[in-house]
């Protein structure tokens, strides 16, 4: 799997594509992503992202994309194509359903949350989207995310912490891997916040 | 010099203008990129000002689309979010308030209130970066590492 290889070459540098109708937003996330080493494509919409990955059905797979995308950063509330019926449409498709996508939101509607995960989001993170959560994003995609048949396990706890969430903005769901038995991974470059709710699920002793 | 530029700026965050939003985008800047923050402030106004044109437009034509005027307020939110412009931001909030409640004179005042705002930050962040980029990259360029 693709981003396997990465994970293992020397000095790996993931290919973002962020999708956000706002100028402001654009020039942020871009900023954070390259700070994060990461090479960084942005669009203003979820049309023009079917396009860049050549999902729009015009030309078959070649699309406009130079480099492999690894990661889809997109907003969730975008005229025209939702960053949810973008998440769907990538996951929907054989060749692109592997690369994560991550949701961004300025509003904390929880059913807004499960619905994305439920599609097979990667992570919803809260607006505005601060530098830590992007290095946390980057660390999760570097180790390899989530095997699909590991994001069946991932709801339910998931389920669970939601229940103990509550709505802080600068807190976004929990999405570490569930299916990895290595706790002491965990702890590693996650906020503070974020370890209290994992520790709370986590019962190995 | 710089301590003055220090001085306005810890101004602004005690009078609420700013919020540690900001401060955020500012850990962002670095030698290479000294002046991202005053380049995402020229995105900010360039753009408010075109959602303002768009508001002023429709409040004019007077009759209250609340659906249109709401997902405008949306998008100024959005960006006054990311920039930490506290006021704006918490303007944007009592107008989308007042759109959901169908308050048309609520949305007109506060829609002014929200203009005034607007245009005081303008002037002060105008006049911080200018300072800044006079005193030097030192005060501004604080990323870490």
């Amino acid at each position: 799997m693709a981003l396997r290889e990465i994970a293992s070459s020397s000095s790996p540098e993931l290919h973002v594509l962020a999708v956000d109708d706002s100028f402001v937003d654009r020039k942020v996330i871009e900023r954070l992503l390259k700070i994060s080493a990461c090479k960084v494509t942005t669009v203003e919409s979820g049309t023009r992202a079917l396009q860049y990955l050549g999902l729009d059905g015009d030309n078959g797979s070649s699309g406009l994309k130079d480099l492999k995308v690894n990661l889809i950063v997109t907003d969730y509330s975008m005229p025209g194509l939702t960053g949810y019926e973008l998440l769907k449409k990538i996951k929907e498709s054989s060749e692109f359903r592997e690369i994560p996508v991550v949701i961004m939101s300025s509003e904390n509607i929880q059913p807004r949350i499960e619905q994305c995960m439920i599609e097979g989001a990667e992570d919803f993170l809260l607006k505005p989207v601060k530098l830590a959560d992007v290095k946390r994003l980057k660390e999760i995609i570097m180790r390899g995310g989530e095997a699909d048949e590991g994001k069946a396990k991932k709801l339910s706890p998931k389920r669970i912490l939601q229940n103990d969430i509550d709505s802080s903005p600068s807190s976004s769901s929990t999405s570490s891997s569930s299916s990895s038995h290595d706790v002491s991974s965990l702890d590693d470059d996650i906020p503070s916040s974020k370890r209290i709710k994992l520790e709370s699920r986590v019962n190995y002793d | 010099m710089q301590r003055q530029v220090a001085l306005i700026k810890q101004s602004l965050f005690d009078q609420g203008y700013l919020d540690e939003q900001f401060m955020e985008l500012e850990e962002l800047q670095d030698d290479a990129n000294p002046n991202f923050v005053e380049e995402v402030s020229a995105l900010y106004f360039k753009d408010s000002a075109r959602l303002i044109n768009n508001i002023d437009q429709a409040l004019e034509r007077g009759s209250f689309d609340f659906n249109r005027l709401d997902s405008y307020m949306h998008q100024f939110k959005g960006s006054s979010t990311s920039i930490g412009a506290s006021k704006v931001k918490a303007e944007c909030t009592t107008f989308r308030e007042y759109c959901r409640a169908g308050n048309a004179e609520g949305c007109l005042r506060t829609f002014q209130q929200l203009k005034k705002e607007h245009s005081t930050l303008r002037k002060k962040l105008e006049h911080y970066f200018q300072l800044a980029r006079q005193a030097g990259p030192k005060e501004t360029a604080r990323r870490p590492k």
